[in-house]
């Protein structure tokens, strides 16, 4: 690991003015990908603003018909929330998911969020939940948060402070672990809201978590294992590579869809 | 103020007592508790986050301190294998190693036995196999293919019910 100056802010402000004081500063949540990355000099910021410290982005509430997170909730907490088991037993279940149990205990869900990792679990969450990514300067829609693979649409000096989750009427994720490092080869996370579905899909997709058109379509027409019966999903745009070839990450996706789905209408 | 954000001081509580020193901020949990503290019983395997041999607690729960900053554990209560038994009195989980044969080599044992009481810590003290297996996925045995480990935790978290 190269050598950094270390910063514990207490505040997001303070947070934010020790970012914009250099071009080379990273924020540090639960440290369970930047801190492996800092050892393999992958990543070697010369400021590293600890979040740990900073009041009030460690919460679980429910806000009406939403799910707020706060940034620095840790996976664990997510897993055994009593509001998210009741709320969104999905999200629940995807966090108590995530890597083992030491790493739920330090990884965040606004780590997992910014890092933005093609495949990470909690991406596949925000999109299908029609998630809101709120930071220090604005709110951000799912669907405009994601910008390809370890991408997104944070600006320098922006602060994910929490998630908010619309609160689905049915939803479940399902993923196809790769045996050895047991990241997704395939993830897929359905959610019904009213007459909406959203089905997206982590692990596959060369530009990170997408939304699948083809999935979406047959669940629309019926919120059914049954709908996704010969359903066809293009390789195009997908990840090949030595744990699995673009074909069969596109085999996987309805299968891992449907799987998904009969545990949602199983639940309601 | 260079030398404080490169060397800043951290104040943390290692099994009961309270410990101050100027770090290299790149220093990890691990190398603090073994390197500043002489508390060597807490191991380094992988050094990747995968292998569990460094699990130590922080506040009460399991983490890889190969995989944590010492100076983000400011202010924090550190437990490590040191600090649950001695010779003469081992803690229930780590009599149950011994005496179900629960290692071999020893050296994923304090990880191991780390992350068994937080097991226990959050799942009770009847644990099933299947449970036991699925919650040790953070901790890796070369040796032993895990069949008494899982014993001696199965055995261990019981004898702590007996506490």
């Amino acid at each position: 690991m190269h050598a950094f100056s270390y910063h514990s802010p207490k505040t997001v402000r303070q947070a934010a003015s020790l970012l914009g004081k250099s071009d080379d500063a990273k924020l540090l949540a639960g440290g369970q990908t930047l801190l492996p990355t800092m050892k393999q000099r992958l990543a070697s910021p010369t400021h590293l603003v600890d979040l740990g410290k900073v009041e009030g982005l460690a919460s679980i509430e429910q806000k009406g018909r939403n799910i707020v997170i706060g940034a620095m909730t840790c996976h664990a907490d997510v897993a055994t929330s009593a509001v998210v088991l009741q709320a969104i037993p999905a999200l629940a279940a995807l966090a108590g998911g995530i890597g083992d149990a030491q790493v739920r205990n330090r990884g965040t869900i606004g780590g997992s969020l910014a890092n933005n990792d093609p495949a990470a679990d909690y991406p596949s969450a925000a999109l299908a939940l029609n998630a809101t990514i709120v930071t220090n300067k604005r709110k951000i829609p799912a669907d405009q948060y994601f910008a390809g693979m370890f991408a997104t649409s944070l600006e320098e000096g922006e602060i994910i402070t929490k998630v908010s989750f619309p609160i689905p009427s049915k939803a479940a994720y399902e993923k196809f672990p790769n045996p050895a490092s047991r990241y997704a080869l395939v993830g897929v996370f359905v959610a019904k809201k009213g007459a909406d579905v959203r089905a997206a899909v982590t692990g596959a997709g060369s530009d990170g978590v997408f939304r699948s058109a083809e999935v979406e379509a047959a669940l629309k027409a019926r919120f059914n294992p049954k709908a996704l019966d010969g359903v066809k999903v293009s390789a195009k745009g997908l990840n090949g590579d030595i744990h699995a070839s673009a074909d069969y990450r596109a085999h996987l996706i309805p299968v891992i869809a449907k799987r998904a789905v009969t545990k949602a209408v199983a639940k309601a | 103020m260079v030398e404080e954000r490169f060397m800043p001081n951290v104040s943390m509580t290692v099994n009961g007592v309270a410990v101050s020193a100027n770090v290299d901020s790149r220093t990890l949990l691990a190398q603090f508790v073994r390197d500043n503290l002489h508390l060597t019983g807490t191991h380094i395997g992988c050094d990747t986050s995968q292998c569990g041999a460094c699990v130590v607690h922080v506040d009460g729960r399991a983490v890889k301190s190969c995989t944590t900053l010492a100076v983000s554990c400011e202010g924090a209560s550190v437990t490590t294998i040191e600090g649950i038994g001695t010779p003469d009195h081992l803690h229930p989980m780590q009599a149950a190693f011994r005496e179900n044969h629960g290692l071999q080599c020893g050296f994923c044992t304090p990880g191991m036995i780390m992350s068994a009481i937080d097991i226990v810590n959050r799942k009770g003290n009847s644990l099933d196999e299947h449970t036991i297996r699925e919650e040790l996925e953070g901790n890796i045995c070369r040796c032993t293919g895990y069949h008494n480990i899982v014993k001696a935790v199965s055995a261990g978290a019981q004898a702590m019910s007996g506490k």
